[in-house]
């Protein structure tokens, strides 16, 4: 069925476009937009587009990087200031998909994708968006809490610290069919470290809830301790406290279960 | 509903057509250029026998809003042989019995030619690598890559 297509050149008009039309949805990079027409979604009749080129922009020169929602995988990859996401990057779709997959839908891609949103949520990202009433900044956990509603908002931007060294972020996607693949869960940690303890731990993780989460009994587990096999220990077994994943084709709920704490143990460990 | 214009440059030549809104790019080759190299696969951007290269890049075109394309240059594997002589990854995946059934064969051409065109001297992990969004269900991919590493200038250079 024929939708209508509204471009505009400024995001502002985009959101506001967005905003007053429940059956509007923001076309990024394609991946999961044009998925949903292609199967004949009809709640969609509306498509809106934006040429902004602020939303396509990359601040990373400094502590506090900025993503515009438009970037694209592909090109993160090429930034060598971003080495450290290049593994939540390289990690989804196929070459194609990361041509044309952005950061900004990535916050809205169901289980098993949005691998790079779990790497988001353990760097504390905040979402900048523009809706009808304005424009405002959500951390981006409370806004993957509440995604379901998000449709009638614009995702400008997210923005994030960059990490103290390269130790202190890691990432791990468990997949079944390799280099690419749905994921079986995904885990990301951020260990910032004051002389010797981790202060401020964040552990996320992908495919263990309808949207990536935060494994917050493994975070205390590893607040104000050293990261050593004791600690690393108390964190696993807490990996699965608060998560409540699904069955699909790649795991079953129960599998998912059973295998976080293993996975979060060799992320912490550093084992392969 | 109103069609849209859109102008675009196919394999070189630059096409004209209406397009109703939501079209697909893979749609409007087939159906309204009459380029039928990109298969339709899954429709869900899994499978890779859609891909196109636009500006160079390679993307899926069934995931690819037909308007998106507009001023901008869209090859795919029509585009790709000169007059009767098969390009050179066409002749590589002949000799290295790289198709079977044929159905990814387009979209693993548009791949490889991606790949080469940026890297005309990949490893066996980087071929794999830009693969790796194409499924193909008959050849188990080997005789694939080895096409691809055939085609190379690595691979033109000891045959």
């Amino acid at each position: 069925m024929p939708v209508t297509v509204k471009t505009f050149t400024s995001s502002h008009d985009a959101a506001a476009a967005l905003s007053s039309d429940r059956s509007a949805r923001y076309l990024g990079g394609g991946t999961l937009v044009m998925r949903a027409l292609n199967e004949g979604d009809i709640s969609i009749s509306t498509i809106v587009r934006a040429s902004d080129h602020a939303m396509t922009r990359i601040d990373a020169s400094g502590s506090r990087i900025t993503l515009g929602a438009g970037v694209t995988f592909a090109r993160i990859l090429a930034e060598r200031d971003l080495g450290f996401l290049h593994g939540p990057a390289r990690s989804i779709g196929g070459p194609a998909v990361r041509n044309m997959g952005t950061v900004g839908g990535n916050l809205f891609a169901p289980v098993p994708y949005g691998d790079f949103t779990v790497a988001m949520l353990a760097l504390d990202a905040v979402v900048s968006v523009q809706g009808g009433l304005g424009g405002r900044e959500i951390p981006i956990d409370e806004f993957l809490q509440s995604r379901d509603r998000q449709t009638g908002v614009l995702v400008l931007a997210i923005s994030f610290a960059r990490p103290g060294s390269t130790e202190a972020f890691r990432y791990r996607k468990i997949a079944r069919i390799k280099p690419k693949g749905g994921a079986v869960i995904t885990l990301a940690a951020h260990l910032p470290v004051n002389g010797s303890r981790i202060v401020g731990a964040r552990i996320a993780l992908g495919s263990m809830a309808p949207t990536p989460i935060r494994a917050r009994a493994a975070e205390r587990a590893l607040e104000g301790r050293a990261l050593d096999a004791s600690t690393i220990s108390a964190a696993a077994a807490a990996a699965v406290e608060g998560t409540s994943p699904g069955d699909n084709a790649l795991a079953s709920a129960w599998y998912r279960r059973e295998i976080v704490g293993v996975h979060l143990r060799r992320l912490l460990s550093g084992q392969e | 509903m109103a069609k849209t214009a859109l102008q675009f440059q196919h394999n070189g030549r630059d096409v004209a057509i209406f397009v109703d809104g939501g079209t697909n790019l893979l749609v409007a080759l087939r159906e309204l250029i009459g380029d039928m190299t990109p298969k339709f696969g899954c429709g869900q951007g899994g499978c890779g026998t859609c891909s196109v290269l636009i500006d160079g890049e390679l993307h899926l075109s069934c995931l690819t809003l037909a308007e998106t394309v507009a001023g901008r240059s869209v090859e795919t594997l029509d585009g790709i042989k000169d007059g009767p002589n098969l390009h050179p990854l066409q002749r590589a995946f002949a000799d290295n019995f790289a198709a079977q059934c044929g159905y990814c064969t387009p979209g693993m051409l548009m791949a490889a030619k991606a790949l080469l065109d940026r890297n005309p001297q990949p490893s066996r992990a980087e071929v794999v690598e830009a693969i790796s969004g194409n499924i193909c269900r008959c050849t188990g991919y080997e005789p694939i890559i080895n096409a691809v590493l055939a085609a190379s200038s690595g691979g033109r250079a000891r045959a």
